[in-house]
């Protein structure tokens, strides 16, 4: 049947279009072309989740990643005019960077294939209705059993602001700018003096 | 599709992300879209191991994680941006003063 197909078809597009431009990233020389092929990762990446019936969570990445994220990214990466990288594509790392990622690879297989894979459950994902709302359900769990790491969530963030204002704020010595604290603790004496001093002896008329 | 479908994917991307880690000294920007790459590769596999155990905690927690890579990334670049404004550069071998 062809509708059994689509779904397959979908998930080797959307996973081959991942791990090239996985790939791509971090082998570009241009900075730019880097954050741009990132976004291109996180949109495949946010449609294999869709195909798993995650749907918030796809939205969610889509809307966090490619439109907060990556935008501070490449404003990052413009703001800062970084020098294109050297002609090697991979730098002089390259040799130690595959070796340590084959490593990588290996010991996972090793792992995978070894123990883990028969304890994996069965291979058919269950399918919801046409009524299911995934953010539905999700809402369902995060505002009774995580209530209160959603609202740390939210104070993590307040704290990831604050910190990043702080430390980009720059106090220029020539920038004119206000203090309120000291324009709220100014006394009335601080503005006028009175001073005394002798009354001058009036002349008689010889300015005229 | 099975559940070893996507978590083969997620661990392809997460060994690309550690090898850009390794291959991009040169470039502290690039390593850290690297670690993104391997979060992304993390959240796949929960929302994997989420849709195929029918248990919706998996992405309860890939929500979290996607709080906390915000936040990271935020403050990651807010401390890149002021590096560089007192270093002129992002390349990571130079950041030795406190070698001694």
């Amino acid at each position: 049947m062809i509708s059994d197909w689509i779904p397959v078809v979908l998930f080797y597009a959307f996973a081959g279009v991942l791990l090239a431009s996985a790939l791509a990233v971090i082998t570009v020389r241009n900075s730019v072309y880097a954050a741009l092929l990132l976004v291109l990762a996180f949109f495949s990446a946010a449609a294999l989740w869709m195909l798993l019936e995650a749907e918030f969570l796809a939205i969610t990445l889509v809307l966090v990643y490619v439109g907060a994220v990556m935008v501070l990214f490449l404003f990052v990466v413009m703001m800062l005019d970084v020098k294109s990288r050297e002609k090697h594509a991979l730098g002089g790392y390259g040799k130690v960077a595959i070796a340590v990622a084959v490593a990588m690879l290996l010991e996972m297989v090793m792992l995978f294939a070894g123990k883990l894979a028969a304890g994996l459950p069965e291979t058919s994902l269950t399918r919801h209705a046409a009524d299911y709302s995934n953010v539905r359900a999700l809402a369902e769990e995060l505002f009774t059993r995580y209530v209160f790491p959603f609202e740390l969530a939210a104070v993590l963030l307040l704290v990831a602001i604050v910190a990043a204002i702080l430390l980009t704020l720059r106090r220029r010595p020539d920038f004119k700018h206000l203090d309120p604290a000291r324009q709220i603790a100014v006394k009335a004496s601080d503005r006028m003096r009175v001073i005394k001093m002798p009354a001058e002896p009036q002349s008689s008329g010889d300015d005229k | 599709m099975s559940l070893s479908h996507y978590l083969i994917v997620a661990g392809v991307l997460f060994v690309i992300g550690l090898a850009g880690l390794f291959a991009n000294r040169r470039n502290i920007l690039i390593m850290l879209m690297s670690i993104e790459l391997m979060l992304l590769a993390v959240n796949t596999n929960f929302v994997a191991f989420s849709s195929y155990l029918n248990d919706i905690s998996g992405q309860v927690f890939v929500f979290f994680i996607l709080t906390v890579a915000a936040a990271e990334a935020a403050i990651g670049l807010a401390i890149l941006v002021v590096l560089f404004r007192n270093r002129r550069s992002l390349d990571v071998e130079q950041l030795d003063t406190l070698k001694g």
